[in-house]
């Protein structure tokens, strides 16, 4: 798919974004990981924008006398240790947590394209920016995102920030990977010929080629990015609370496992859908767009 | 051989470099100042001092880095200010604990991975495969920490098998090890099992398709032994390359799969000096880690280079 050059005067962002899109959207529709995924996505992202009308109680509301209540048909999930419904805890963190997920995939979709792509196509700049990365990646992710976290000060946005610098080297080398192809392609060197600058080259007509692994990355990128945020919270380098998220209501809620554990289960539980969905999605997109990526 | 060693060595050298300097410069992190952040507010003026001291923050800028990398190339990662003791000796102390939970973790994510993706690519296509895929990727999709929780809920609080977060050390005794190791290690290889079962299936469907596989088929080899050593070494390069990255992914985990358990490791101790702002092992552990995850790259790229000869030409 990324591997067609279309004819050059239409290798406009908009032109090739219809050309790749509408004969792969077809095909997304008959696969199976694709549609289960998005199935799932649309679910739990729909009941984050709603939570306002779906959350039946208010989250941040305790009632000392309903403390611990097992699951019933008034209490879906059961209240937490200060008598706060737990669904609506649920539904409300899961905006806070998609939204970390979100965002995470909008700045490390920004810097790693751009890392990559200067990486890729700027010889000079390759070996400084990569060893960079290189370096970076030397640290396990998960490590990196606590400590920084934890030393910027723990708030949503710097756990975003954490998250980015953490899952942004991987994403840059990827492209870079992409971009070296495309780089060496015809086209490419048509436009050269015609006189087009490099900057424009590069995120007018070779990026374009390039989208498909970038894509399928930052599906993973969402997905790592939610996983991450609840072992962030668990830690106690998270979004503070009394701000419901995934990761800090099981938290909150940890010394209670063997007598409430349904505090636990059911965010946990959140987490799974969301993330399961979110790799489902990505396989799928992995399948259609570029199918040479393995894993 | 050596000398496709000996380069792989000399091209780490400017990225162990870097990743040293990056684990130092941890502390600019900090908005505002780090003795600050480690002191209560109530701090009097002598004690932010003596932190800062301690931190050598009241040194420029420049003696800090030469300090920082002349004592780090004498095997000394700094003294933390919490414990008042040297960060390479806590470091050590810890050690056996987070490499026996990596390597047994490792050890079960290898041998179930293999087996899953094997059993998966022979079925291809089968109501084994499907079942062992969707395996695979839940379990990828499923926090470890809350796995942890789940699995202590079930054996440990209602089942009474696994006694819950007791630690004993191997040369205590090997029962009592293997009692409070069995549940954090499944954990952590129950989640990153997921890739080495996926990897093996996609390489072995891979190789299954050539021509040199029909050929011993057609010459009578059971299939069993066509799939063990014709096949499975065939895929080897690809596996081997996902159970370095797993390898990496099972040390971060140790890290919170270690809390969760209350396991004396490694990960404990930096996420302590996290939560306290114990600078200096911070920085000495963020170092440490760096280096033994570089140092499993290395191991993995010479593996490549002995399973397959082509990769010491290039």
């Amino acid at each position: 798919m990324s591997s067609t050059a279309p004819p050059i005067e239409s290798v406009t962002w908009f032109g090739a974004a219809l050309r790749l899109t509408v004969p792969a959207l077809r095909r997304l529709m008959h696969n199976r990981s694709f549609v289960i995924g998005a199935a799932l996505v649309l679910f739990v992202a729909l009941i984050a924008i709603f939570a306002d009308l779906l959350a039946p109680y208010d989250p941040l509301r305790s009632n000392f006398r309903a403390r611990f209540v097992a699951p019933n048909g008034e209490h879906w999930f059961g209240t937490d240790h200060f008598g706060r419904d737990l669904l609506s805890r649920v539904i409300y963190g899961g905006r806070i947590s998609l939204s970390i997920g979100f965002f995470v995939v909008v700045v490390t979709g920004v810097a790693g394209t751009t890392i990559g792509a200067l990486a890729g196509y700027f010889r000079r700049l390759d070996n400084p920016l990569m060893r960079l990365m290189d370096a970076l990646m030397a640290f396990p992710a998960i490590l990196l995102a606590i400590v920084i976290s934890a030393v910027l000060g723990a708030s949503v946005v710097n756990v975003v920030i954490a998250l980015s610098i953490a899952t942004s080297p991987h994403t840059a080398r990827i492209v870079r990977g992409s971009v070296l192809v495309v780089r060496e392609m015809e086209y490419v060197e048509a436009g050269r010929a015609l006189g087009a600058s490099d900057l424009r080259l590069l995120f007018g007509h070779v990026l374009i080629n390039a989208l498909a692994p970038l894509i399928v990355r930052l599906t993973y990128v969402f997905a790592i990015a939610i996983l991450a945020e609840a072992v962030l919270s668990y830690i106690g380098v998270g979004p503070p609370p009394p701000t419901p998220t995934f990761g800090n209501i099981i938290a909150g809620e940890r010394d209670f496992l063997e007598t409430a554990p349904w505090t636990t289960i059911f965010p946990g539980l959140a987490i799974v859908i969301s993330v399961l969905g979110l790799n489902l999605l990505g396989d799928g997109l992995r399948d259609v767009l570029d199918p040479r990526m393995k894993l | 051989m050596w000398q496709f060693i000996v380069r792989r060595l000399l091209i780490s050298v400017p990225v162990l470099a870097l990743v040293s300097l990056m684990s130092f410069a941890v502390i600019w992190l900090v908005p505002g100042d780090p003795a600050a952040v480690f002191l209560d507010a109530g701090a009097t003026p002598q004690q932010l001092a003596q932190v800062r001291h301690q931190l050598g923050l009241d040194e420029p800028f420049h003696l800090q880095m030469l300090a920082w990398y002349g004592r780090i190339l004498h095997g000394d990662l700094g003294r933390s200010i919490l414990l008042n003791r040297s960060v390479a000796a806590a470091i050590v102390e810890r050690l056996p604990v987070t490499l026996s939970l990596t390597a047994l973790a490792l050890a079960f994510a290898v041998a179930m991975g293999i087996v899953a993706g094997l059993l998966a690519a022979m079925r291809h296509g089968g109501w084994a495969d499907q079942s062992i895929m969707v395996l695979a990727l839940v379990g990828l999709s499923v926090p470890e920490f809350w796995f942890g929780l789940m699995l202590i809920f079930a054996f440990a609080v209602r089942l009474h098998w696994f006694p819950a977060g007791n630690f004993v050390p191997i040369n205590v005794s090997f029962a009592g090890w293997w009692q409070s190791m069995a549940l954090p290690a499944f954990t952590l290889a129950a989640v990153q099992m997921g890739f080495i079962a996926r990897m093996t299936r996609s390489a072995m469907l891979e190789v299954l398709h050539q021509d040199f596989i029909r050929t011993a088929d057609a010459k009578g080899l059971p299939w069993s032994v066509v799939v063990a050593r014709h096949g499975l070494p065939n895929a080897l390069v690809p596996i081997l390359t996902v159970i370095g990255i797993v390898t990496g992914g099972l040390l971060g985990g140790a890290v919170v799969v270690e809390q969760v358990f209350s396991l004396p490791g490694v990960g404990r101790l930096v996420i302590g000096a996290v939560l306290s702002r114990d600078f200096p092992v911070i920085q000495g552990t963020l170092l440490f880690v760096a280096v033994i995850y570089l140092l499993i790259n290395l191991t993995v790229d010479v593996l490549y280079a002995v399973v397959d000869p082509r990769v010491r030409l290039e």
